[in-house]
């Protein structure tokens, strides 16, 4: 009744072509971005921002990297966390080496070299396909670590071998290290999420987004149609590891503050690869949900106990929330194997023939 | 399906409230978190640190009724030896005023130097860390005692020359083997060894082990067969250790030339079987509950039920380790009260507590470990002490004081921590001058 476009007459090839046809689903975005904007900043605490939202967000926009590049190519990958750490340790050299120039355009910059990365590892995806393009991005992800171990250059030859962040500024406000506040830190993420975001689903809907879908129905078919399938597989991956990299810059300047190379490993890859998969391949909102569904509800099955006031031990707690959300994951996959996006459009679908289904 | 719109709705509803509904801590009490890892790859190591450091500050709750009249809030929270949960239970305590933390591992410990300044919460992070924090000028929130990585190496350098019966010369012409983590922790000592091959003239074998790899190191072994080194030395965590303490058995390396820096516990040895009789590790207080504080702890908290540790575990190597380390965190507490005379301390009050932290042996005895371990004194400019450690050997069911308290080479690593405090201030440009004053001793 509520959900339902009747009446909404499109007069325009660009109102008809327009991302959110639907008023309701326009009206829906501009609440999610109101309260992400004002109400989670103005409610949050320091806790709700800095281990909640921002991970949150950050580990989104990595899961919409490998969705562009799994999800709607169809090129199965590894190395997202190796990818990452390619955008981690470029804006950390960027930053040391050039430190007078904004950390900002340092953090966009680091998505280039990932890029770049990227599209080397993506080379041999012409002619492999499926598992085997699945162990040939595992080798990239064991190489990169193993760069990130062993070429001291990259981590500025710090005994700890670890990258640590320096404190930059924005407008004179402290945007990364210790003084940074919670808040200003939850700002910036949130707005290159926001726009990186925009980004995502204009180019899916888009040209390239259709030749990417194209070939991941069927590349053979998509090649006889006319698409170039080395040049669209490429872009994929270079998107796609743009995408990576800025969340892992991200993740170390903005979340972390500081990072060995044992936060990009092969684990990182899995978490990522869970999430797209659990939220949903080939769905831009579906990388937020399943991105949810991994990390926000770990850690509010954790402080349950707490907030219930229930004596729990708290390894008993840990090992009670990796028994929840494993049953929860088998249990949304059950449920739908398309994952989490998939629930929700069968949700609007039904709201949309609500009171009578037929 | 709107049920599960609800259920979104509901979640994201939650999402909002629930951590701000965090207890507000009591005025009249000092909060104690604890940072453990009883889950995850590294709960076998992480375990009995944790009950020992739990169980210590239980019994001066249940037996003395906390520090100074002052009952203590002791709060675990789970890590799984990860930085990213780690950072998380950091901000989950910070709210509650914690007056320090014990991240309890590397990774943990790196992002919370810069931050502890800022949120005035001291950091021990007690012989790992970083070791250039062991400079109070430049670090003056991070305490990491007793003594750095680099010093473990000089020390166990220190016992192989005595072993050939004399003093550093004898190394000279010696083949040292290095098997190592392949990580920050184990790649610290490299550049010490490479200025310390060429001065005291021993050639060094270096057998790194990738941290994917821990469990398989059948290719390192085959090297040190092939290399026959004269002396083997392991800086290794977790699975690391017992792996190459079996490895070590099976290429019948001679056990008691095989010597590992301070984190082997009983398991890793005893993984070996008889043959890892000799396998020795360095270590700075006893084993064994033959004290009367363990004594204490079994009458009033292990007996009481409310340990998670199973009898038989007190006084095992890393359950010591934990209380070691409560031992450090409740004398800081007691130093912190007598400095600025409050009761209920903050975190401000213990970074002064453990910069005039000065645990003698009057104090060992009044506490209950008389000979447990060294006297620990830290000061304003040394956060370390860069104390003594002895060695110890394995029995076959326990491990025994095997050398007398050896010191480490302090000339050959002052100057590496000078450089690397100075480096770490300069790469961290602009990293925030000491305002905090020196206590007048």
């Amino acid at each position: 009744m509520l959900y339902r476009e009747t009446g909404q007459f499109k007069q325009s090839y660009a109102s008809d072509q327009a991302i959110f046809p639907i008023l309701q689903d326009r009206i829906g975005l501009a609440i999610i971005l109101a309260v992400a904007f004002v109400a989670i900043p103005l409610l949050g605490n320091e806790f709700v921002l800095a281990s909640l939202m921002i991970p949150f967000l950050i580990l989104s926009l990595g899961a919409i990297g490998l969705n562009l590049l799994t999800g709607y190519t169809g090129l199965l990958s590894l190395g997202t966390g190796a990818f990452m750490g390619v955008g981690a340790y470029a804006a950390y050299k960027l930053s040391t080496l050039f430190p007078g120039i904004n950390i900002l355009v340092w953090i966009v910059c680091s998505g280039f070299v990932a890029a770049g990365i990227g599209i080397l590892v993506g080379l041999p995806s012409l002619r492999i396909k499926g598992f085997y393009l699945a162990v040939a991005t595992l080798a990239a992800q064991f190489f990169l670590q193993w760069c990130f171990v062993r070429i001291s250059w990259l981590y500025n030859d710090n005994p700890s071998g670890a990258i640590e962040v320096p404190a930059r500024t924005l407008f004179g406000i402290a945007i990364t290290g210790p003084s940074a506040t919670p808040v200003t830190r939850y700002y910036v993420v949130l707005v290159i999420v926001a726009v990186m975001t925009l980004i995502a689903s204009n180019i899916v809907h888009g040209r390239i987004g259709r030749t990417w879908m194209a070939v991941r129905d069927m590349d053979i078919a998509a090649q006889l149609m006319g698409i170039r399938l080395l040049r669209s597989k490429l872009l994929a991956f270079a998107v796609s590891s743009f995408y990576c990299g800025v969340s892992g810059a991200l993740m170390v300047f903005l979340w972390l503050g500081a990072a060995e190379p044992s936060a990009f490993e092969i684990n990182l890859s899995f978490l990522m690869l869970f999430m797209v998969i659990i939220g949903g391949l080939g769905s831009l909102i579906g990388s937020f949900m399943g991105t949810a569904l991994i990390h926000i509800l770990p850690i509010l099955i954790r402080s349950l106990p707490e907030a219930l006031g229930l004596p729990l031990a708290a390894a008993t707690v840990e090992h009670l929330t990796f028994m929840i959300v494993g049953a929860l994951i088998i249990f949304f996959l059950i449920v739908e194997p398309h994952g989490l996006a998939r629930l929700w459009q069968i949700g609007k679908q039904k709201l949309r023939v609500w009171p009578f289904p037929y | 399906m709107s049920l599960k719109n609800w259920l979104f709705a509901a979640a994201a509803a939650t999402c909002l409230t629930l951590p701000s509904v965090q207890a507000a801590q009591a005025e009249d009490s000092i909060y104690v978190p604890l940072f453990t890892y009883r889950t995850g790859p590294f709960a076998g190591s992480g375990t009995p640190i944790a009950d020992g450091m739990h169980d210590y500050l239980t019994l001066l709750n249940e037996r003395d009724g906390g520090i100074g009249g002052v009952k203590l809030i002791v709060d675990e929270c789970e890590t799984g030896y990860d930085t990213k949960k780690g950072l998380e239970c950091y901000e989950s305590v910070k709210p509650k005023h914690p007056v320090m933390v014990n991240p309890w591992s590397t990774g943990i410990t790196l992002p919370l130097i810069p931050k502890a300044a800022v949120d005035k919460i001291p950091v021990l992070s007690m012989a790992y860390g970083l070791s250039a924090s062991a400079r109070g000028d430049i670090f003056p929130w991070i305490f990491n005692p007793p003594a750095t990585y680099w010093d473990g190496f000089t020390q166990i350098l220190k016992y192989i020359a005595s072993q050939e019966g004399g003093d550093v010369e004898k190394l000279k012409g010696k083949k040292i083997g290095y098997i190592y983590l392949d990580a920050s922790f184990g790649r610290e000592p490299l550049p010490l060894i490479e200025s310390l091959s060429k001065e005291l003239g021993f050639e060094a074998k270096l057998y790194p082990v990738p941290a994917a790899d821990m469990q398989n190191q059948s290719s390192q072994w085959l090297s040190v067969r092939r290399d026959r080194p004269d002396y083997m030395i392991l800086y290794g965590w977790g699975a690391l250790n017992s792996a190459a303490v079996k490895e070590a058995v099976k290429t019948n390396y001679p056990m008691d030339k095989f010597i590992s820096i301070w984190w082997p516990s009983e398991d890793d040895a005893r993984g070996g079987g008889d043959k890892a009789k000799g396998f020795k590790t360095l270590n700075w207080h006893a084993v064994g509950a033959d004290f009367p504080l363990l004594a204490d702890i079994q009458k009033y908290v292990v007996d009481a039920g409310k340990s998670q540790a199973a009898k038989d575990k007190v006084g095992q190597v890393l359950y010591n380790r934990g209380v070691y380390n409560s031992m450090l965190i409740a004398e800081a507490i007691r130093t912190a009260q007598q400095v600025t005379g409050n009761k209920v301390v903050t975190g401000e009050d213990v970074r002064r507590g453990l910069e005039n932290l000065n645990i003698d042996e009057a104090r060992l005895k009044e506490i209950g470990l008389e000979g447990f371990t060294q006297p620990v004194k830290l000061t304003c400019a040394d956060h370390n002490g860069h104390f003594a450690t002895f060695v110890q050997s394995w029995n076959g069911s326990a491990y025994e004081k095997a050398s007398d308290y050896i010191t480490p080479m302090n000339d050959k690593v002052e100057p590496l921590l000078e450089a690397d405090a100075k480096a770490y201030a300069e790469k961290n440009a602009p990293w925030p001058e000491r305002t905090e004053a020196c206590d007048a001793k």
